[in-house]
């Protein structure tokens, strides 16, 4: 077995007296979606974020591919090849759905100290974009603002973003949150169909989606990880039932495979 | 704003201001050309404001320091006897984008109302430094004996000259700052106005291309100090006050931040609009300040904005 | 020893001053989300209210006691007219807004009081010198200042931390929407604070009639000191905004009084010269720009200050 892409090793974040992740030690390995699912306010956003660098931990360390990268800032870890999608839809709703992921295109590329040449026109940034965005069947939407995206097609444009960043890890936080039952079926092949180029994270609330996409799952409960294995052991795991599967209510939609 | 709509204000503009030179004569209203004069100087101003201001969301209150940097760079030097302007030039601007680099290593490692309040002091503390030199004025400022001299190049004295020149840097300063907010560069600085946090996951380091555009604008504000020293052959610390950085800000506003043509237009409405005032009564500031008040109340995009037709959604 | 002691007291009272300024500023700033630049002006109306009123009725307390109230009727009538409008709006908008009147408000007091600038006279008690350093007679109305200055400081603290409005004033700059729904009465405690912030800043203004001339745009440059003060303190926080108007108000007194005798030590007369009036001019946005690099969000951050 390879070393892991993403290793986090005994991470800890306190905020004021809360414990919003304890100790929290995983992996993550190309080829691999790792789902890690939990009540709400169990700590998968603030995990993510820990990851990605907006918010530092307390304790512990993170390595992407055996370098430590528990100290550097947000852009550093994108351009090592970590990139995100947010929960909360991040796009920039002034700029046209070409634009935005002409953007994150950019991003990949070495500086853009570049002044005088037109990004707009820029062949080099809109074909890959374009191609991104006909891989998530957005290419027809090219033009629009962002703004004026559907809610599912804006969370769409999230993970083109998050992919045109070339990244090898993907950090997704409920990429189908809100979405309808055809666009989320879509994502779910799409997310299928990805895995075996990136090494996947995969915050997720709708179980069916989960079950039938994860190679691992990790329960986290309160900040702490009650446990971690593949989807079988997890489905018959006794202390996830209890903490988590067994209460309906805190998944909202479709319990189905859970149960 | 549609850049079909943008480009015919543009040539509009240009065209009737290019047209100021031979009115005025024709009319017998020398005014007209040094207030023109003025008004094409300090649009330069305007233009490199909005770079950061409307591009990049920094909301500089001390922007007119670069106009004073600028302007005193010229008259120090032409206090000690360098008249070359091939020297004057490139270091007014030279000095102004220190200033900027250095001010604005410190201003961008803020946000929001700290960012404000600190580029005012900022500018602020050259203004103290331009009072408290005695050697170069102090409060009663600096007469500059000649006009920067480029050979035999162009004859600033000549003050038909000296507007075409003055214009043909503002078209310039319209053309660069054009040409960068659509480029790469120009799109990491909108994007980190529109959503700092976001670029930052995409990979890019923000900040450098925030002071980037900082400096790029404070240097455009020196060379509208050294035109403008040039104009009134006198540097003072009026120029630099933090009334004129407000001014500034105003222009950009009332003629439409985010669009390259309305900070032009704004700086033609704001500067002429201060003389009608001006002629009507000694206390015009009266009618301006709620004018003012008013603008920031209703502000819908600014002259710019007014013209353009109405977005639906 | 004794002038440097005598010069520490002149800076405490100049620090006050700046604290009354300050607190309006960074309350309002961090209940309201509001950028004021035309506290200054309230600071020159009460100046100038103070001085008007006091010649008018031959006595400094009738102007005191008269320019307070006017003020904050003034602060009411402004909040209600405009200000108000300004809440939730880009702090662009409000640099704006706020700069406009400051232009309504200098040409205003041009046109009713002229543009030659007033003075208000002490009455004879309060002009007389007392000694507060043994052997070193200081001017009795500045030890006035430094005591009214930490009376309002002692009462702001009061206000802030054991009141009703005190902890909506606290809850309101940590959690603006929290206040809301308490289902307080949010605009008129927002008029109020605003109100409070106009008179305190008059206050200032009243109390530096007397020692500095009352004249048109006396109110900015001690504004953007104001603004100083409160970068350096944290804004939103009154705590802060105390101790940074201390240390402004002491040490750019202490760099005006000795900077200069110190370069000339050390660089020689010439050079001195020329350079001193301008370093002390600058020491203070010097200090503003250390304090900057070592803790950019200010000593005491409130949360939610800082955008």
């Amino acid at each position: 077995m390879p070393d892991a892409l993403v290793r986090t090793r005994g991470l800890c974040k306190h905020f004021g007296g809360v414990v919003a992740t304890d100790n929290v030690t995983l992996e993550l390995n190309r080829g691999e979606i790792h789902a890690v699912i939990g009540p709400n306010g169990a700590g998968k956003t603030t995990l993510i974020n820990q990851l990605t660098g907006e918010l530092f931990p307390d304790a512990g360390s993170i390595l992407l591919d055996g370098r430590d990268i528990t100290r550097e800032p947000p852009a550093v870890r994108a351009r090592a090849g970590l990139a995100r999608a947010y929960q909360i839809v991040s796009i920039f709703p002034a700029f046209s759905v070409l634009q935005n992921v002409a953007l994150a295109v950019q991003a990949t590329q070495p500086h853009s100290f570049r002044f005088w040449r037109e990004a707009a026109r820029d062949a080099r940034l809109l074909d890959p974009a374009m191609e991104i965005l006909a891989r998530l069947g957005l290419e027809g939407r090219a033009g629009a603002l962002a703004s004026q995206l559907s809610h599912g097609e804006q969370r769409q444009l999230e993970l083109a973003m998050a992919l045109a960043t070339r990244p090898r890890v993907l950090l997704l936080d409920e990429p189908t949150a809100g979405m309808g039952h055809e666009e989320s079926r879509h994502i779910v092949s799409l997310l299928g169909t990805l895995k075996s180029d990136y090494a996947i994270l995969l915050v997720e609330h709708d179980m069916n989606a989960v079950f039938a996409l994860a190679d691992l799952i990790t329960v986290l409960v309160y900040g702490r990880i009650v446990a971690s294995g593949a989807p079988d052991e997890i489905r018959g795991d006794a202390e996830v039932k209890r903490a988590y599967l067994g209460e309906k209510k805190k998944a909202p939609r479709r319990t189905g495979a859970a149960d | 704003m549609s850049t079909r709509l943008q480009f015919a204000l543009g040539a509009g503009l240009l065209i009737a201001l290019a047209a100021i030179p031979p009115v005025a004569s024709l009319a017998g209203i020398p005014f007209l050309l040094t207030l023109f004069t003025r008004i094409v100087i300090v649009a330069i101003a305007s233009v490199s404001l909005n770079l950061i201001l409307g591009y990049g969301g920094m909301y500089s209150l001390g922007h007119a320091v670069y106009i004073g940097i600028g302007g005193y760079t010229v008259g120090i030097l032409a206090f000690h006897g360098v008249h070359s302007g091939l020297v004057q030039w490139p270091l007014a601007l030279a000095v102004s984008a220190l200033f900027a680099l250095v001010t604005g290593a410190l201003c961008l490692r803020t946000r929001g109302v700290y960012f404000i309040m600190i580029t005012l002091a900022f500018a602020q503390m050259v203004y103290f430094l331009t009072v408290g030199v005695a050697k170069y004025g102090g409060d009663d400022g600096l007469t500059i004996a000649r006009r920067s001299s480029f050979g035999g190049l162009v004859n600033l004295a000549d003050r038909t000259t000296f507007y075409y020149v003055s214009l043909a840097f503002l078209l310039a300063a319209v053309l660069v700052v054009w040409r960068i907010s659509r480029s790469h560069f120009g799109m990491v600085v909108r994007g980190a106005c529109a959503n700092d946090r976001r670029m930052q996951a995409l990979g890019f380091p923000t900040y450098r291309y925030r002071l980037a555009a900082y400096v790029i604008a404070g240097t455009m504000g020196g060379l509208a100090g050294a035109l403008l020293a040039n104009q009134t052959d006198f540097v003072n610390p009026e120029m630099l006050s933090w009334t004129r950085s407000g001014d500034l800000m105003i222009m950009v506003i009332l003629g439409g931040s985010g669009s390259v043509i309305g900070p032009v237009a704004g700086t033609v409405a704001y500067m002429v609009l201060e003389e009608v005032l001006s002629g009507i009564t000694e206390h015009w500031q009266i009618i301006l300040g709620p004018l003012v008040v008013l603008m920031a109340l209703v502000r819908q995009g600014g002259i710019v904005g007014w013209l353009s037709p109405k977005r639906h959604a | 020893m004794t002038l440097f002691l005598e010069q520490c007291l002149n800076g405490l009272q100049l620090g006050l001053l700046l604290f009354l300024l300050a607190a309006g500023l960074t309350l309002v700033f961090g209940i309201m989300d509001l950028v004021n630049l035309a506290h200054g002006s309230l600071y020159m109306v009460g100046a100038y209210l103070a001085a008007w009123f006091a010649k008018r009725f031959d006595s400094f307390f009738i102007g005191l006691a008269a320019a307070l109230p006017v003020a904050l009727l003034l602060g009411i009538v402004l909040e209600v007219l405009v200000i108000r409008r300004l809440y939730g709006r880009d702090h662009l908008v409000h640099v704006l807004a706020t700069f406009g009147l400051i232009l309504f408000f200098n040409e205003a007091v041009r046109l009713v009081w002229g543009a030659a600038g007033l003075t208000l006279a002490l009455p004879e008690f309060l002009g007389t010198w007392v000694q507060v350093i043994p052997g070193v007679p200081y001017p009795v109305y500045r030890v006035a200042i430094i005591v009214v200055g930490l009376l309002v400081a002692a009462f702001l603290y009061f206000l802030v931390q054991h009141t009703r409005v005190g902890m909506l004033i606290r809850a309101g700059a940590a959690d603006r929407e929290m206040v809301g729904a308490l289902g307080v009465n949010i605009r008129l405690l927002y008029t109020l604070v605003f109100g409070v912030g106009a008179c305190l800043a008059a206050l200032a203004g009243v109390m530096a009639a007397p020692i500095l001339t009352v004249q048109i745009g006396m109110g900015e440059t001690i504004l953007i000191l104001a603004f100083v003060v409160i970068v350096i303190g944290g804004i939103g926080s009154v705590r802060g905004a105390f101790v940074a108007a201390i240390i402004v108000g002491v040490l750019d007194t202490l760099g005006r009084a000795f900077l200069p005798g110190a370069l000339k030590q050390t660089f020689g007369a010439a050079a001195a010269s020329t350079a001193a009036p301008a370093i002390s001019a600058m020491f203070i946005y010097l200090l503003m720009a250390a304090f900057l690099i070592v803790r950019p969000e200010g000593l005491f951050p409130a949360a939610g200050g800082r955008k």
